[in-house]
């Protein structure tokens, strides 16, 4: 960072770029730190956005990372609705939507991802939400109570977790719910068969209509949020409100205009490093480059909170890999499920306890090693798992099958 | 809203107004206090936001439910008789003036 001061910018005011600027202040970096961020509000969590939220438990104050005094106290800038427009990484300038510019030294990209919409050939613009934002939750939450009282149904697209975790939701205001699913199980690219199934029934139980391998045709969507769903093959569903959570693309248009290598999100290695010097990236916004050459695409708080830390310390010239076990969870009605490591790549897998029952976890192994472990209802199971997918460490499947043998003892001792 | 006080893993303590309803943890984070990480944000699936509280005042807090509790057991600093995880301590007005301990790592 040569003659000028020392400034770091962090783009994007959610939940890596928050981590990182708290990182460099806690790291001792004295410069200016400056966080931007185009929604109207501070930093604020969006699990509960499809979960809580949507129920009425929490009010908006609650969802709140960081109140602004909080940042200003750490001498950190926040700039919220400001969004940031180009970037002359040569330079070393920001170019904001207001027309201003803003000069750095070091910068951050945590520009988080963009949900994925249908086509427009099939849904008219309005016809159909997504879910992302909190101002997105609130016109959802809103639209919830409406087919509450005027006992309209809700129809959900796409059975991944924030698709599943709406009509949970839902469900537990007593609306009617059909999601509908165009692959042949939920959750296909996070969980194994039995997993899939088992989470159909529950929805099932709970009173949701579940359509597998679902061929959408056409919305037609009204002024007041009502749409009109026709299937392919020819049954019609009347909505008091459609939600689709179908993915999310990567936010990595800024760099990639500014010539930064991406490949469906902004490509950095293990500390967060782009291709280019000074410019780090974290969360959502990124894909991580393997040592082996694969890629890894993590849309999670721990994955943005991690990337967050690494991205700050790349900048100060400290090479922090994240190296923690990923892990994720998820909520539907009273059910958690945890997720720790990636199963991607199994071969076998052990089960702990009695899928019939509401709490247990599969071992997912390659060959002999562990690497993942899916948890419903046992959270000691999956930090346990964490430490031991951390460690090396791989239980045998008698071990995992005997409910007598306690996980812990094979725990790596503390050093 | 009650007053409760934060004491950061540096021994520096922050008096905090929090509103009723809201846990101890969600008042941590929104003010910046120093410690608390909170990953799940409350889910009570992370055991990222213990604290100590106050050994003289730790029987007046509802007990711990049977989520905590397993919770607890995987706390990254040392476990205590006083361990508690604060996104599961609501504010209501009996806990005004308590006084929590942020331990030293949570991860
Ligand atoms: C409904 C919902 C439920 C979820 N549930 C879970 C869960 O249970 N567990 C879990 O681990 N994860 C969950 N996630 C995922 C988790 O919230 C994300 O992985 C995390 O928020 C990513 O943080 P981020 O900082 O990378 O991105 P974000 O939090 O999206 O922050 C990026 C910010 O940058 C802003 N921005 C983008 N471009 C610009 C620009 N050019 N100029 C200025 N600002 C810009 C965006 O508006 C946004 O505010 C959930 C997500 C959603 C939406
Ligand atoms: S915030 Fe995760 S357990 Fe309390």
């Amino acid at each position: 960072m040569s003659g000028d001061a020392p400034h770091v910018v962090i783009v994007g005011a959610g939940q890596a770029g928050l981590q990182a600027a708290e990182t460099l202040r806690s790291a001792g970096f004295d410069g200016r730190v400056t966080l931007i961020g185009d929604e109207p509000h501070p930093p604020y969590q969006r699990p509960p956005l499809s979960k809580a939220w949507l129920t009425g438990g929490i009010d908006g104050g609650q969802l709140t990372l960081r109140d602004p005094g909080a940042l200003a106290r750490k001498d950190i800038t926040l700039r919220t609705g400001a969004r940031v427009v180009a970037l002359d990484s040569a330079a070393r300038q920001l170019h904001l939507s207001d027309g201003t510019r803003l000069g750095y030294t070091g910068l951050v990209l945590a520009t988080g991802a963009t949900p994925r919409t249908l086509p427009g050939s099939i849904a008219a613009n309005g016809a159909v939400r997504v879910l992302r934002s909190r101002d997105d939750a609130s016109a959802i939450a809103q639209s919830l109570q409406r087919c509450r009282d005027d006992g309209l149904p809700l129809v959900v697209i796409g059975g991944g977790f924030i698709g599943l975790e709406v009509a949970a939701s839902a469900r537990k205001l007593g609306i009617d719910v059909t999601i509908l699913e165009a692959a042949p199980r939920l959750l296909e690219r996070a969980l194994p068969a039995e997993l899939s199934a088992w989470y159909a029934n529950l929805h099932r139980t709970r009173g949701a209509d579940l359509v597998l391998g679902a061929r959408i045709a056409r919305i037609d969507g009204a002024a007041d949020g009502r749409a009109t769903v026709h299937l392919a093959d020819g049954r019609t569903l009347h909505a008091g409100l459609v939600v689709a959570g179908i993915g999310v693309t990567p936010n990595d248009a800024l760099a990639r205009a500014a010539g930064i290598a991406c490949d469906n999100g902004i490509i950095v290695d293990d500390c967060g490093r782009t291709s280019a010097p000074n410019i780090t990236a974290a969360g959502d916004c990124t894909v991580r480059r393997l040592p082996d050459g694969g890629t890894v695409r993590l849309e999670s708080v721990q994955n943005a909170i991690e990337q967050g830390r690494a991205a700050a310390h790349a900048l100060l010239g400290e090479a922090r890999p994240f190296a923690a076990t990923p892990w994720f969870w998820s909520d539907q009605y009273d059910i958690k499920l945890q997720i720790a490591g990636l199963s991607r790549g199994a071969d076998n897998r052990a089960v702990r306890g009695d899928m019939t029952d509401t709490s247990f976890s599969i071992f997912h192994y390659r060959g002999t090693q562990l690497i993942a472990v899916d948890s419903i209802n046992s959270a000691r199971d999956h930090m346990l798992s964490r430490q031991l997918i951390a460690a090396g460490i791989s239980p045998t499947h008698a071990q995992i099958a005997d409910l007598a043998f306690n996980l812990a003892s094979l725990r790596p001792k503390a050093m | 809203m009650v007053q409760i006080t934060f004491v950061e893993p540096s021994g520096n303590q922050i008096d905090i107004d929090v509103s009723d309803g809201w846990s101890l943890m969600q008042a941590a984070i929104a003010n910046g206090v120093d410690g608390i990480v909170a990953e799940c944000g409350g889910s009570c699936v992370c055991a990222t936001c213990h604290v100590y509280v106050d050994p003289d005042r730790a029987g007046e807090l509802p007990q711990p439910g049977e989520e905590e509790l397993e919770l607890l057991e995987e706390v990254k600093a040392e476990r205590r008789p006083t361990s508690r995880l604060s996104c599961q301590i609501k504010a209501t007005p009996a806990l005004a003036g308590l006084k929590v301990a942020i331990p030293e790592c949570q991860t």
